[in-house]
């Protein structure tokens, strides 16, 4: 199982380490290094480097690099879900995940780590329960703790523990029940040089936050459960009802929680929302190219759609952009070669756009590759997939609550060959 | 107010001013001294020397404070033993304390402190709690019991836990049955002897309803251990797939591959007729399909298994051909598998898609990836042979763009191409020759060269082409020099006019100039060969060349089968078996998939070998020539010899240089087997070792022949090939043995001593049961007779064909390999007649795919005699009846390797032709059992 973590920032310092077994050395840290200084960039660096007595196992987020010791043959999925759990956890607890605040809170951290794995396997990872363990640090809870002299570690049994519903404490109680859904759809695409989709798909998720009293059971329906066949759910989704019923019944557990995720992935199912238009070109003979791109909206449904933000990673032989949008901001990054234009709105009217020339390093040969475009974009009010939520119902506790459902839909990994 | 303040120093020296606030009298003070020592803790500073003052800290009502102490303990107690006593006392009364937190806390920590003198107090209170009324305690115990386990294993077995963790299984608790798995499978995994975990219908039973309720990390042990239990039919497999099934829908990604490693395992056992197994096809894409937009390094374990089972089961995710594209910001190491799962999913139906794609990728910044992706347009010419044409105008764009690596890539695959397709696409070569220049990797150049030997007839200035290369022929790498000589030799023999000059210039650079012995070896051989007999040599070195299949970057069937038992493990990251990597001294067992009850879909290839000879085209069964006799040598050649052991060695060098480095290459690609030792020139490898004595003893082999049929000896050696050793033989049963009847004929000039041999593996581990013994040295035109008595105990390889064994002799004169096929009957055992009862219920019991009918044509003999003559090779005969005139005998044997084979005979009294049918879980031996059949009845 788990032997030890370490955690590392992006310049290659051990800020944390935590053992559950015996002390590993750091010193197999060393392998990591080698691995990491082969991966050009961090988010290359491979997640599974065998050493000639270990395995180390890492995932990277919010530029840290999350490395557990293994010794023995352990499914490096459980590893590596763990490690994400963990980072999820720090993040529920300190609103951030970063090495400043990790290391302001180590003690926190050690405790939390400690409450998470015992000898290598896995004890408690569901937040609610945790936090009735560890009790996340506040300015005020600090402040009482230092005069009254109480601690920050709950010393009762977490009561959600061993029950049947181990993700709900019990005696919950709220002065407004109210209980929200998000359903946000991602779009990933790739559309090729002519505008055509090569692949698309939707991945979805419905978040959840739900504050309400006592023990309450829920059910949620669709107008359309069809366009669900490939989903995956909270612990506390009863799997035989979606079976039979095609129904979502579930104790919610308090709070904020992923209820279920889906993919749609069938293509004619996939409306694509936006186009580009691009005319981007290298020419030889002079060290200027010139550059064109235009954004539109296809299939909105009648929606707005906003947030757009167009990047694009221009090829190593360019020196300069010279541009100018329609509308919004954009900026080119001579180091990085990366180009970003803040769109905003599209207007449907007044089409936005972005024009200029491209400066070439003179005498080198025309780049190779075709810049990529990558489109990050938001509609309110709109699930791409049609997916419509029809009623929601409680049972189990006799109060009204407040109830709402939004739609979303996000751009995903939204790419436009050119 | 943050933690960042126990990190602060002062100039005092900070163990010093630790010290007097551990032992300060306010509680605050202390609380706060111990979080600064767990913080110089979590940085890697030694604070060992405060333990007496820390331990001094413990004794407190304080659960934060007993925590953070708890935490100091584990990670310094192994480094302080003596004072780790001194906690002793709290933890045993912390074990009765009232709250069940504070139990828990005290047994946990107490395993985790690897003291030996700690764990014998430890025992008592483990106990009380392995017994704890509280749910909570007693997972917390079940742990505890393989942390002791970890230290002192026999302690843990003379206290009995072992037994108590197993009545944990059947725990009320989910959680508990979750951790009891979990402790018990660790504990397993050092021990694999230990029968530990003995799943039954009753023990799976639990545990499948276990794995409804408990926690995401416990389904992951459950599933784990279901996926080691071997169903007892397909009835059984389809209800724990059934149960298995709803995991598929959890959002942990562990939780999902560890329930598709037991479906695809149990799957084996199910019909491919049923309508469930088709439910269950469709129902596993979805979940691996989604694994693919989770955060990349859960993707790349996903691809990396997803790899194993489209290899496994191709129709699975034959459809989902498109979440494989790659997206332009996945990380490099998901680009990589993405592509290769790519090219094991193309076919006609999508190949269109798939090429554009790959000249997308081609185009892209990271060389590495864009190097793959070319390559992979190879792979796709040679795997679907309709998009050749595609694939290879595609690699001539990509050729256009000049980009250099682009071009040695796209030359290096079109090699590939030409083996494939010979004088198919020869019109390119033009278009490639114009990139000579721009080649300046040794494999890119090695390629070209071999093209232009290849098709020198066809290139007018082919001459003028190699001649360029021969002017830095010294700098170039062995690679290029090797296929540079072979390419000119080529040449030679088909324009042997206006290019002498070169190859004397060549075969004199190679031979006098060159001190690599490899390179030096192989002009040698050109040389004799061009000046001794230029027939000879035309037919050597342009001999036709096997083609290359796609096959080759397959993994191994068996190899295959063994991974897919270990999805969603790091075996399953590396594509090796866990004995492979797994640190040495833990004996690791070797997992199988459950036996077929399917008709046999494991084609390994197209072509079935032609009896005898190991054949070209089947580079996944059988191991290169290099391989195997790597394999032969390796291994232990009889008792040890005391000769010196330099010459044993040389000999084994030469033969491997003559048929791994020389021939290999000689006659061309990287996929090529060598014909068996008939190519190695006869002069060549002078004879060796002759000093080495003969430690044999020396018995008496052959005896009088009764029992099953036997054939007459065959000439399995030729002379010719051996060095003037001749070797026939054949096999024989005899009451329960199995033995080998060897006639070694010496037809050389000179005496020889010295013999051994040795099996490669093989489909039954047939081995020999003692080294081959004989009498005295075989003098020149004498032969000898030794009967050489076989097991089965040897280890296993399945071979194509089934019977198929590989065999290396050695004398004082060389090592030989040939190999023989060895008759099925020899493998009947005695005890193969089955009861009638057992008979029928077998023969419903095996679908009716896996029966496969056969005649037998010409046979004389009537029921009786026929089933007499059987008996006689251990075919029994468990019923017979007569249907409408005909007699229909039911018979039973069984292999040695347990393989049972029911038949059904129908005889036609008058009709000298017979009907078989033959029915057997494993329906690959039903062709060799009806040979068997055919052998015995017509002898």
């Amino acid at each position: 199982m788990i032997h030890s973590l370490f955690l590392i920032n992006s310049s290659g310092d051990i800020f944390l380490e935590k053992h559950w077994k015996s002390v590993v050395s750091r010193s197999v840290c060393d392998y990591f290094f080698e691995a990491q200084e082969r991966a050009t960039e961090a988010e290359n660096v491979p997640p599974v480097i065998p050493t000639p007595h270990h395995y180390l196992l890492s995932v990277y987020r919010h530029k840290i690099f999350f490395v557990a010791v293994i010794q023995t043959e352990v499914p490096p999925l459980f590893v590596i879900e763990f490690l994400h759990r963990v980072v999820d956890t720090f993040q529920d607890y300190f609103g951030v995940c970063s090495e400043p605040v990790i290391k302001d809170n180590v003690v926190v951290v050690y405790e939390v780590l400690e409450e998470m794995l015992d000898n290598g396997f896995p004890l408690a990872t569901e937040s609610n329960i945790l936090k009735e363990l560890i009790k996340p640090p506040t300015i005020l809870r600090t402040v009482v703790n230092t005069i009254t002299g109480s601690t920050n570690v709950g010393d009762q049994l977490p009561t959600g523990q061993l029950s049947v519903v181990p993700w709900r404490r019990t005696g919950v109680k709220y002065t407004n029940n109210e209980a929200y859904f998000d359903v946000v759809e991602e779009i990933d695409a790739i559309i090729d040089k002519s505008g055509s989709t090569i692949t698309a798909e939707i991945q979805g998720v419905i978040d959840a936050c739900v504050k309400l009293t006592g023990m309450p059971d829920l059910t949620l329906s669709f107008m359309n459960p069809r366009l669900l066949d490939d989903v995956s759910f909270h612990p506390c989704v009863r799997f035989k009802r979606w079976e039979s019923e095609r129904i979502l019944s579930f104790i919610p557990p308090d709070g904020n929680f992923r209820l279920l995720s889906y993919h749609v992935s069938a293509q004619n199912l996939v409306a694509i929302p936006v186009y580009v238009k691009h005319n981007i070109s290298f020419r030889d003979s002079t060290s200027l190219g010139r550059f064109e791109i235009t954004v539109g909206p296809k299939q909105t449904m009648g929606k707005t759609i906003e947030g757009v933000i167009v990047t694009s990673q221009m090829p190593k032989g360019v020196l300069n952009m010279s541009l100018s949008p329609s509308q919004g901001t954009h900026t080119f990054d001579p180091v990085t070669k990366m180009l970003s234009w803040d769109v905003g709105k599209i207007n449907p009217q007044k089409l936005p756009s972005l024009k200029g020339t491209v400066s070439l390093q003179a005498g080198a040969s025309r780049p190779d590759e075709n810049p990529t475009i990558n489109l990050q974009f938001k509609i309110q009010q709109l699930a791409i997939s049609g997916l419509k939520v029809n009623r929601l119902d409680m049972y189990g506790e006799k109060y009204k609550p407040f109830k709402g459902i939004k739609y979303m839909t996000k751009a995903g990994k939204f790419q436009v060959r050119t | 107010m943050t933690d960042s303040k126990y990190f602060t120093t002062t100039k005092k020296g900070e163990i010093f001013e630790l010290k007097a606030e551990l032992n300060s009298d306010k509680k605050e003070k202390k609380k706060e001294a111990v979080k600064k020592v767990i913080a110089s803790m979590t940085v890697g500073k030694d604070v060992s020397a405060l333990f007496p003052d820390v331990v001094n800290c413990m004794q407190t009502d304080n659960l934060e404070l007993k925590k953070l102490v708890y935490l100091y303990l584990m990670n310094y107690a192994k480094s302080q033993p003596d004072m780790a006593i001194m906690a002793v006392n709290t933890f045993v009364k912390d074990c009765e304390d009232p709250n069940p937190l504070i139990r828990a806390l005290a047994v946990r920590t107490m395993g985790c402190i690897r003291v030996d003198k700690i764990t014998e107090y430890l025992c008592e209170p483990l106990r009380k709690c392995l017994k704890d009324e509280d749910p909570y305690v007693r997972k917390t115990a079940a742990v505890c019991v393989a942390k002791l386990h970890d230290i002192n294993a026999q302690l843990v077995e003379d206290q009995g836990f072992l037994d108590t963790l197993k009545d944990l299984i059947s725990d009320s608790n989910p959680m508990v049955v979750a951790n009891a798995v979990a402790a018990l499978s660790e504990i397993a995994e050092s021990h694999p002897s230990s029968n530990l975990l003995d799943l039954n219908p009753q023990s799976i039973n639990k545990l499948l309803t276990a794995l409804n309720e408990c926690t995401e990390w416990g389904q992951i042990f459950i599933l784990d251990c279901l996926a080691n239990y071997t169903p007892k039919d397909d009835r059984e497999a389809q209800s724990i797939c059934e149960r298995v099934t709803p995991r598929l829908s959890h959002a942990n990604s562990a939780v999902v591959l560890s329930a598709v490693k037991v479906l695809m395992k149990f799957m084996e056992m199910l019909s491919k007729d049923l309508d469930y197994y088709g439910t269950l096809l469709k129902k596993l894409a979805p979940p691996l399909v989604t694994l693919l937009s989770a955060e990349p390094e859960l993707q790349y374990v996903a691809l990396r298994n997803i790899n194993l089972i489209v290899q496994k089961r191709p129709e699975i995710l034959k459809h989902e051909m498109k979440v494989f594209f790659v997206k332009y910001n996945d990380p490099i190491y998901v680009k990589l598998e993405k592509l290769d799962i790519m090219i094991r999913l193309a076919s006609q139906a999508n190949i269109a898609q798939v090429l554009a794609e790959l000249k997308e990728y081609a185009t892209e910044v990271d060389v590495d990836f864009v190097r793959k992706a070319v390559r992979a347009i190879g792979r796709c010419a040679i795997k679907v042979e309709q998009s050749a044409e595609r694939c290879v105008s595609t690699l001539l764009d990509l050729i256009q763009t000049k980009v250099n690596y682009v071009v040695q890539e796209a030359i290096v695959v079109i090699k590939d191409i030409f083996r494939k397709y010979p004088n198919k696409y020869e019109s390119v070569i033009a278009t490639l020759c114009e990139n000579l220049d721009s080649l300046d990797e040794p494999e890119a150049r090695a390629a070209m060269i071999w093209i232009v030997g290849e098709y020198a007839e066809r290139i007018d200035n082919a001459d003028e082409l190699l001649e360029s290369f021969l002017e830095g022929f010294h700098d170039e790498s062995t690679q290029v020099q090797l296929q540079l000589l072979t390419a000119i030799v080529k040449l030679f023999l088909k324009k042997p006019t206006e290019t002498q000059e070169l190859v004397q210039q060549v075969l004199s650079l190679a031979t006098q100039d060159s001190d690599n012995p490899d390179l030096r070896d192989r002009g040698y051989i050109y040389w004799r060969l061009l000046s001794t007999d230029p027939v000879a040599a035309k037919e050597v070195v342009l001999a036709e060349k096997p083609l290359i299949s796609e096959e080759t970057d397959l993994i191994e069937p068996t190899l295959l089968d063994e991974l897919i038992c270990y999805i969603g493990t790091l075996a399953s990251v590396y594509h090796k078996p866990p004995s492979a990597f797994v640190e040495g001294g833990r004996g690791v067992v070797h997992k199988s998939l459950p036996p077929r009850t399917a008709s046999n879909e494991s084609v390994e290839s197209p072509e079935t070998a032609p009896a005898g000879a190991p054949s070209n085209e089947q580079p996944d069964v059988i191991p290169t020539q290099g391989d195997l006799l790597g394999d032969l040598l390796n291994l232990d050649l009889g008792p040890p010899v005391s000769g010196p052991p330099l010459a044993t060695s040389s000999v084994q060098m030469g033969a491997v240089d003559l048929l791994g480095g020389g021939l290999d290459s000689l006659i061309g690609g990287p996929n090529f087997v060598a014909p068996p030792a008939a190519a190695v020139p006869a002069n060549l490898g002078a004879p060796m070792g002759s000093g080495l004595s003969d430690l044999f003893d020396l018995t008496s082999g052959v005896g009088t022949l009764s029992g099953s049929y036997v054939a007459p000896k065959a000439v399995w050696l030729p002379a010719m090939k051996a060095k003037g050793l001749e070797i026939s033989g054949t096999f024989t049963r005899q009451v329960g043995s199995i033995s080998m009847d060897l006639q070694l004929t010496n037809k050389a000039l000179q005496v020889m001593t010295d013999f051994a041999i040795q099996f490669n593996r093989n489909s039954f581990g047939l081995a020999p049961a003692a080294p081959l013994q004989v009498h005295a040295p075989l003098s020149p035109n004498q032969s000898v007779e030794i009967s050489l008595p076989l097991n089965t105990v040897g280890s296993v390889m399945k071979m194509e064909p089934l019977n198929n064994l590989q065999v290396a002799v050695k004398n004082n004169i060389d090592v030989f390999y040939f190999s023989t096929l060895y008759p099925l009957h020899i493998l009947f055992v005695e005890d193969g007649k089955m009861d009638r009862q057992m008979f029928l219920a077998t023969w419903k019991d095996i679908p009716n795919e896996n029966e496969a009918q056969f005649q037998i044509r010409d046979c004389p003999l009537n029921a009786e005699a026929v089933s007499s003559r059987l008996q006689s090779s251990n075919i029994f005969t468990v019923a017979k009846r007569n249907v409408e005139g005909q007699d229909m005998l039911y018979q039973s044997l069984k292999l040695t390797n347990g393989i049972w084979v029911l038949a059904e005979l129908r005889i036609q009294p008058g009709n000298p032709n017979f009907t078989l049918s033959l029915k057997c879980r494993a329906p690959e031996v039903s062709q060799h059992v009806y040979q068997a059949y055919e052998t015995i009845l017509k002898n």
